[in-house]
């Protein structure tokens, strides 16, 4: 679903590189060619990306967990069937995310080791819980909202793999987005109950959903590196300030109100929310969201609970393997 | 407020067509809540997409059923309005998910048997039923290829593996009789030729067992006594707490447009 601008870019080790070789890359960087996963690159680029891109797979699978919570008590079938394809696609763009960020030579098993053991992060905006119907909505139209502001220019991304995935993903996404938004138009023009619940949820993602895109390009140190290897194209305040102005006018028309009593409309058009509490972003960054603990206990369950699962599928492809061997040398 | 079960009326199509939807609906049910907990990822991909065929087989089943009772009802009431009393699933497809083998074996034992019944379905006299048994068919015989692969895999996989299949086999078995029952609505339905004998498919249901399990040197239980009652509205203890959680919503606000 989305990646944080967390990404550190290692410039130390680019000093043992071939600075030719260097030069050489940064030519085609600057040439807009794609970078291939054969193709010679400083080991801090391989090394960002691979970040970057394995926080963004392990994003798109805990986020599974606070959608997949209602989709036992989604209140039709239509919105059942819906959301479990929904979050079946977000499954679908873990596994491609995985598979791009294996081109970078490390395995899926590694990647996910190290989510599992707390080493690797994940979007802090699936460390708040999902309370009501009115949620899952909510997080179709805003998460996934600030998800396309993200990861539409990642489609141009140097890095090819990576590039080529995000513009599969971000069909899916610009579809759960609406999708989510129907949600809410629905809720609105229902009863003063179901109108409730849609203000309700907005009261409570608002703010979070402005901290997906990261800390304020004045605080932010990570972006430079990111920004001169095309990674990066836009800057965090750019993307928050694209999409609040996107925003404010979808929520106009359902008639719900920003939880940002301080937000003004600029001469120019743009949209001006208030100072965002960074205290917040930073706890729930460093495990102390609501359901931080929750959504880790849920991963490690379900990796636990499988592995004899997984061990019996290798051991059985092993032992075909062996058979089919055996035969052949019959 | 319309908090009250709906009354249906119960004529043999209309329960007919139920038993079959909410074998499919509480099945999908079932399946849907492995979504984000399964051993692989490639797993929660694929219990997914079978429970999203079923979910879509089950209300293509429950708008059939209300355009035959030709009352007020459609296929949300069907679902969410009724108790566990008036669901007609059968005990099978209720026992809960336990490990991934009795999931899987649960699995194996229905789309076995649903693929030879929509096969057979497509023959209907009912257009409806049988344009419903044309699609399903195609997909349960999808169901029935991923079961049986994993079958085979957790039966000749690891000692643990075969241990937990042997032993989900053996818990499940005894649900699997009820598949082949009918009583004397449906049995006048079959005689207009508009459902099939159930009962005429279990030799071959019972031949894909046997070749499966062999393959995955697990063994099927020789006792043949079954548990019967679903189709009637005896349940087990699992599905009233299934439905607590499937009809919360239309239970606790009633009559909205979601």
């Amino acid at each position: 679903m989305y990646t944080q601008a967390l990404n550190t870019a290692e410039t130390a080790d680019r000093d043992l590189e071939d600075a030719g070789k260097a030069a050489q890359f940064q030519a085609r960087i600057d040439a807009e060619e794609r970078i291939e996963p054969n193709d010679w690159m400083p080991a801090a680029y391989r090394k960002t990306l691979t970040r970057q891109i394995s926080q963004h797979a392990h994003s798109e699978i805990v986020g599974m967990l606070p959608e997949g919570n209602w989709i036992t008590r989604a209140p039709t079938l239509r919105r059942k069937a819906a959301l479990l394809a929904k979050v079946q696609d977000e499954c679908g763009h873990g596994l491609y995310l995985y598979a791009a960020a294996e081109t970078l030579g490390s395995s899926r098993e590694e990647l996910v080791d190290a989510m599992l053991a707390g080493k690797a992060k994940y979007s802090s905006i699936f460390n708040y819980p999902t309370l009501t119907w009115a949620d899952i909505g909510t997080i179709g139209w805003l998460v996934d909202g600030a998800a396309i502001m993200n990861q539409i220019p990642l489609c141009r991304c140097s890095y090819g793999p990576y590039a080529r995935a995000m513009i599969r993903v971000c069909k899916e996404e610009s579809f759960h987005q609406r999708q989510g938004y129907e949600i809410m138009v629905t809720l609105c023009r229902g009863s003063e109950e179901q109108k409730a619940m849609a203000q309700d949820a907005l009261n409570r993602w608002w703010w979070p959903v402005l901290m997906m895109f990261g800390p304020p390009d004045a605080t932010s140190q990570h972006s430079d590196t990111s920004t001169k290897w095309k990674i990066k194209r836009f800057s965090n305040d750019e993307l928050r300030q694209k999409f609040v102005d996107a925003t404010v006018p979808q929520a106009q028309y359902l008639g719900l109100t920003i939880p940002d009593p301080g937000m003004t409309q600029d001469a120019d058009g743009h949209w001006r929310h208030s100072e965002i509490d960074w205290t917040e972003f930073k706890q729930v960054l460093t495990g102390n969201g609501p359901c931080n603990r929750d959504r880790m206990a849920a991963r490690r369950k379900a990796h636990e609970e499988g592995a004899w699962v997984r061990e019996a599928a290798a051991s059985y492809a092993a032992k075909r393997a062996q058979r089919q061997t055996a035969q052949a040398a019959e | 407020m319309v908090v009250a079960n709906i009354q249906v009326s119960e004529t043999p199509l209309v329960i007919y067509a139920l038993r079959r939807a909410d074998d499919a609906l509480i099945l999908g049910h079932r399946l849907s809540e492995w979504c984000g907990h399964a051993p692989m990822l490639e797993e929660d991909m694929a219990l997914s997409n079978i429970a999203l065929d079923l979910i879509g087989q089950a209300r293509e089943l429950y708008t059939f059923a209300a355009k035959v009772e030709g009352r007020d009802n459609d296929e949300d009431k069907l679902a969410y309005l009724r108790d566990v009393r008036q669901y007609r699933n059968l005990l099978l497809v209720e026992q809960p998910n336990g490990d991934f083998a009795q999931t899987l074996v649960r699995q194996f034992f229905y789309s076995a048997f649903a693929d030879l019944y929509w096969r057979a379905m497509m023959n209907s006299r009912d257009a409806t039923l049988a344009a419903i048994a044309a699609k399903s068919e195609k997909e349960s015989a999808y169901h029935l290829r991923h079961a049986s692969e994993w079958i085979i895999r957790l039966g000749d996989g690891t000692e643990e593996s075969h241990r937990r299949a042997q032993a989900a086999i053996d818990n499940l078995w005894a649900f699997t009789g009820e598949m082949f029952a009918v009583d004397d609505g449906e049995r006048a339905l079959i005689h207009r030729g508009i459902a099939v004998d159930p009962a005429s498919l279990r030799g071959r249901w019972l031949a894909t067992l046997s070749e499966v399990t062999r393959e995955a040197t697990l063994a099927l239980p020789q006792n043949d006594w079954m548990q019967q009652g679903g189709r009637s509205g005896r349940h087990s203890e699992h599905l009233g707490h299934l439905l607590s959680e499937l009809q919360s919503m239309q239970r606790t606000f009633p009559g909205l447009i979601w």
